[in-house]
C-alpha cells in the first residue's frame, strides 16, 4: 500500500521541455509508468520515446493517464493544473516554482469539490520506493522501500531526511513534498490523514519550516486523530523576521510563523521535534524503533 | 516587492481612491515649491521602505513653504532609524510633501492573502496609527476580519457591515464601501501581496488613507511591467539584488560563516545547525537546482565580498544536482576567486563519492565533512581558531 499512488498509476508529463524531458527519462529509468506528454503545439510528436499530445484531454483519452506532473513555466502553470483537473486526472503534481499567488488562489477555489488532488506547486513531488513511482524530481537512488512516510515543505531537506533514514537502514513508504509556496494544494494534514490509514506506513517524518500555521494545524490533527508516531523538524529557527527565506511561503511576518512557535505547538501535541536537522532519522528511530 | 508611499498613493489615485494632494521632492527647493503649490500646512514625509517613520522623526509638519524647505534640508541625507530599519537606518533620498489633513478618527485597514482559507483577507480595526500586531496582542477583540472569496469578489454588504462595525456614519460608510471595492480591485489586478493602510482617517464625511504600504508578488511581476518599474534598487540590499541577477536566492545576516547550499529548506537548516554548533551564519544562500561552476563562482564572490566572513560552509545534497559537477565548480571557483578563508564542504547524494575525489585531488585546502553536523562543527572550529 501507499498513499496517493498505486500500482495502477499512469503518469502524464505536462510541459515536455528540457526539464520535463530530463525528469521523464529519470522516472522511466526508475521504473515509473510514464505514458505520455502534453505540449500544446507539439501534438503528434514524440519525446523520451513517448507520444506527445496537444491537450490533457486528448492524452487521457489515448493513454489512460490518471496522474500528471506539471513542469509548465509560471505564467501557464495555473492553467495547466486546471486543464488536468478538468480532464479528470486524479493526482496533479505541480513542480513549477514562482507561480503567482493569485493564480494559486484561483486554482484552489476553482478546484473546490473537484475529485482531483493537487500536490505543490514548488515541490519535489511524490516518490514511492516500493512501487517505483516517481512523479517529480526527487533523486531516486537515495530512497529505500520501507515503512516511514515523509512529508515536507522543502525539497532538499526531504532528501536530507530520506538520506538519513536510508543510512540507518530505515526505508520509506511514500515521500511527499507539499511545496514551499504560501498557497498550495495538499496540506500536511491531508498527508497525515492518509498515512494514518495506510497499512504500509508505521511512522511519519514531517518537515516544516517558518511561515504560516500549517505545522500548528498539523500538530492539532496528530494529537486528536493519529495513532502512528510522528516526528518533526522545523527549519528556519535562526531566520530573521520579515525576510523571505528562498521559499515564497517561508517568512516570519508580524512576529508570527516562527520556528519556536511551531516547535512548541508540535511538542505540546506530543510530537518529538528533532533538535537539529542532522537528527531527523535518529529522532524517528527513537520514537519508533520498529520502523524499517 | 515593496514600493514607496508616494508611488502607492499614485496607484491608489489611479484606482479611484481619494488621497490628500501631495508632491515628490528631492531638494529643499522642490519641497518649498511643493508646499507653496499645495498651500496651507503640509506634512513632509521621508520616503524609505520602512514603517515607524513618524516616531523616528521621518514625518514632520510644516506651516509654510520656508518651514518645508528647512525640514527638507534637515531630513534629506539623514539616515532614518526606525524599528524596522535596523541600527544602520535608511538614507533619506526623497520626500513626499502632502497636504495636512484634519483627522477625526484613525482606523486600520489591510488586505492580504489568507494562507489558511486561500481567500483574500481584510483586517480592520478602530485602533489606527498603532502597529496591528500590538493591537492583536493587547486587544484581540478590536481586530475585525472579513474574507473575500476570489471567485465571488467583494460583496457590497460585506464592506458595509465592516464599515458599521468600525463605527462609521452612513455617509462615511458609503465612501468606505467604495474605497474597499477599489482597493480589492487594485489588489487583484496588480497581484498585490499586501495593502496596508495605517492610518485610514475619517475627516468629516470623508474616509481617506493617510499612509499606505503596498507590496507585490514578485512571481507575478512578469505581467506587470508598470509595477516592476517602481522598484527602487537603492532600498534593497545590494548583495540580495546581485544574487537575484545570477538566479541565486540570498539573504544577508550578521554572522561570520558564509553558507552555500542547494535548496531553501536545507539552506535554512544549515543556518540553524551552524548556530547549534556555536557559530553564526553570514548569509542564507540557495544556489538552486543547477549549481554549475558559474553559479558556484558567483556565489563564492558574493560570500567573500562580505568582510565579516571568516569561513565558508558548502552543504550540497545532490539530487538532480550532481555532486561531481558541484565539486568541479568549487575547485574552479576557488582557484579563480582565491578563497582565503577556511572552506568546509559537505557533499552527499548523487555522485558524492566522485565529488569528494575531485575536491581531494585538487590540491586546494578544502576540509571535507561526511554530514551536516560534522560540517557545522568543523567550520565553527575553524572560524574560532
Amino acid at each position: 500500500m501507499s498513499i496517493f499512488v498505486d500500482a495502477d498509476t499512469r503518469v502524464l508529463v505536462q510541459g515536455m521541455g528540457r526539464t520535463g524531458q530530463l525528469h521523464t527519462s529519470l522516472s522511466l529509468e526508475f521504473g515509473t509508468p510514464v505514458v505520455g506528454g502534453v505540449t500544446p503545439g507539439k501534438g503528434g510528436g514524440q519525446a523520451c520515446g513517448l507520444p506527445i499530445f496537444d491537450s490533457v484531454r486528448d492524452a487521457v483519452r489515448e493513454t489512460g493517464a490518471n496522474a500528471s506532473v506539471v513542469f509548465v513555466p509560471p505564467p501557464g502553470a495555473g492553467d495547466a493544473i486546471l486543464e488536468a483537473a478538468e480532464a479528470g486526472i486524479g493526482l496533479i503534481v505541480a513542480i513549477t516554482e514562482h507561480v503567482p499567488v493569485r493564480d494559486m488562489v484561483r486554482v484552489r477555489h476553482a478546484m473546490r469539490g473537484s475529485a482531483s488532488r493537487l500536490i505543490g506547486p514548488n515541490c519535489p513531488g511524490v516518490l514511492d520506493p516500493s512501487l517505483k513511482v516517481r512523479i517529480g524530481i526527487a533523486p531516486y537512488p537515495i530512497f529505500k522501500p520501507g515503512t516511514v512516510g515523509v512529508v515536507s515543505r522543502s525539497g532538499t531537506l526531504t532528501y536530507e531526511a530520506v538520506g538519513q533514514l536510508s543510512a540507518l537502514d530505515i526505508g520509506q513508504s511514500t515521500c511527499i513534498g507539499i511545496g514551499g509556496d504560501p498557497v498550495n494544494g495538499t496540506s500536511f494534514i491531508d498527508c497525515l490523514e492518509n498515512f494514518e490509514k495506510d497499512d504500509a506506513t508505521r511512522a511519519v517524518v514531517m518537515i516544516g519550516e517558518i511561515g504560516g500555521s500549517a505545522e500548528e494545524e498539523a500538530a492539532e490533527f496528530v494529537r486528536s486523530e493519529m495513532t502512528k508516531p510522528v516526528v518533526a523538524f522545523i527549519a528556519g529557527a535562526t531566520a530573521p523576521p520579515g525576510k523571505r527565506m528562498g521559499h515564497a511561503g517561508a517568512i516570519v511576518s508580524g512576529g508570527r510563523g516562527t520556528a519556536a512557535e511551531k516547535r512548541e505547538a508540535l511538542e505540546k501535541a506530543g510530537i518529538p521535534v528533532a533538535a537539529s536537522p542532522a537528527l531527523m532519522a535518529e529522532t524517528l528511530r527513537e520514537a519508533c524503533p520498529e520502523a524499517r | 516587492m515593496n514600493i514607496h508611499e508616494y508611488q502607492a498613493k499614485a496607484l491608489l489615485r489611479d484606482y479611484g481612491v481619494e488621497v490628500p494632494p501631495g508632491r515628490l521632492a528631492g531638494t529643499p527647493g522642490e519641497a518649498s515649491s511643493a508646499a507653496e503649490g499645495i498651500g496651507g500646512t503640509v506634512v513632509v514625509k521621508a520616503q524609505v521602505h520602512a514603517g515607524g517613520r513618524g516616531k523616528a522623526g521621518g514625518i514632520k509638519l510644516a506651516r509654510s513653504a520656508a518651514e518645508a524647505a528647512q525640514t527638507a534640508e534637515d531630513m534629506l541625507g539623514m539616515r532614518l532609524v526606525t524599528k524596522q530599519t535596523g541600527a544602520e537606518g535608511k538614507l533619506v533620498r526623497k520626500l513626499y510633501v502632502e497636504e495636512a489633513s484634519q483627522i477625526d478618527d484613525e482606523l486600520y485597514l489591510a488586505l492580504l492573502v489568507d494562507r489558511g482559507t486561500r481567500n483574500i483577507g481584510v483586517i480592520a480595526s478602530v485602533e489606527g496609527g498603532m502597529e496591528i500586531e500590538e493591537v492583536a496582542e493587547a486587544t484581540p477583540e478590536k481586530i475585525l476580519q472579513l474574507q473575500i472569496d476570489p471567485l465571488v469578489g467583494l460583496c457590497e454588504f460585506q464592506a458595509r457591515d465592516l464599515g458599521i462595525d468600525l463605527g462609521l456614519t452612513s455617509r462615511q460608510n458609503a465612501r468606505f464601501v467604495e474605497l474597499l471595492r477599489n482597493l480589492y480591485r487594485l489588489f487583484m489586478e496588480k497581484d498585490c501581496s499586501m495593502i496596508e493602510i495605517n492610518p485610514l482617517i475619517t475627516s468629516g464625511d470623508r474616509v481617506m488613507p493617510l499612509d499606505c504600504k503596498l507590496s507585490f508578488d514578485e512571481a507575478a511581476l512578469f505581467r506587470h511591467p508598470d509595477i516592476a518599474e517602481l522598484r527602487d534598487p537603492e532600498e534593497e540590499d545590494p548583495r540580495e539584488a546581485e544574487a537575484d541577477r545570477y538566479g541565486l536566492s540570498w539573504v544577508s545576516l550578521d554572522g561570520n560563516i558564509g553558507c552555500m547550499v542547494n535548496g531553501a529548506g536545507l539552506a535554512m537548516a544549515t543556518m540553524d545547525i551552524i548556530q547549534y554548533a556555536g557559530g553564526t551564519p553570514a548569509n542564507f544562500l540557495d544556489v538552486g537546482g543547477t549549481a554549475d561552476a558559474e553559479r558556484v563562482s558567483h556565489a563564492f564572490r558574493l560570500i567573500l565580498a562580505d568582510p565579516q566572513v571568516k569561513g565558508i560552509l558548502v552543504n550540497i545534497f545532490g539530487g538532480i544536482v550532481l555532486c561531481d559537477m558541484v565539486a568541479e565548480g568549487i575547485v574552479q571557483a576557488a582557484r579563480e576567486v582565491g578563497v582565503t578563508v577556511p572552506l568546509v564542504v559537505r557533499l552527499d547524494g548523487t555522485n558524492a563519492e566522485k565529488g569528494r575525489e575531485i575536491l581531494g585531488g585538487s590540491g586546494l585546502d578544502i576540509t571535507p565533512a561526511a554530514n551536516m553536523k560534522e560540517a557545522a562543527e568543523k567550520i565553527v572550529a575553524a572560524v574560532s581558531a
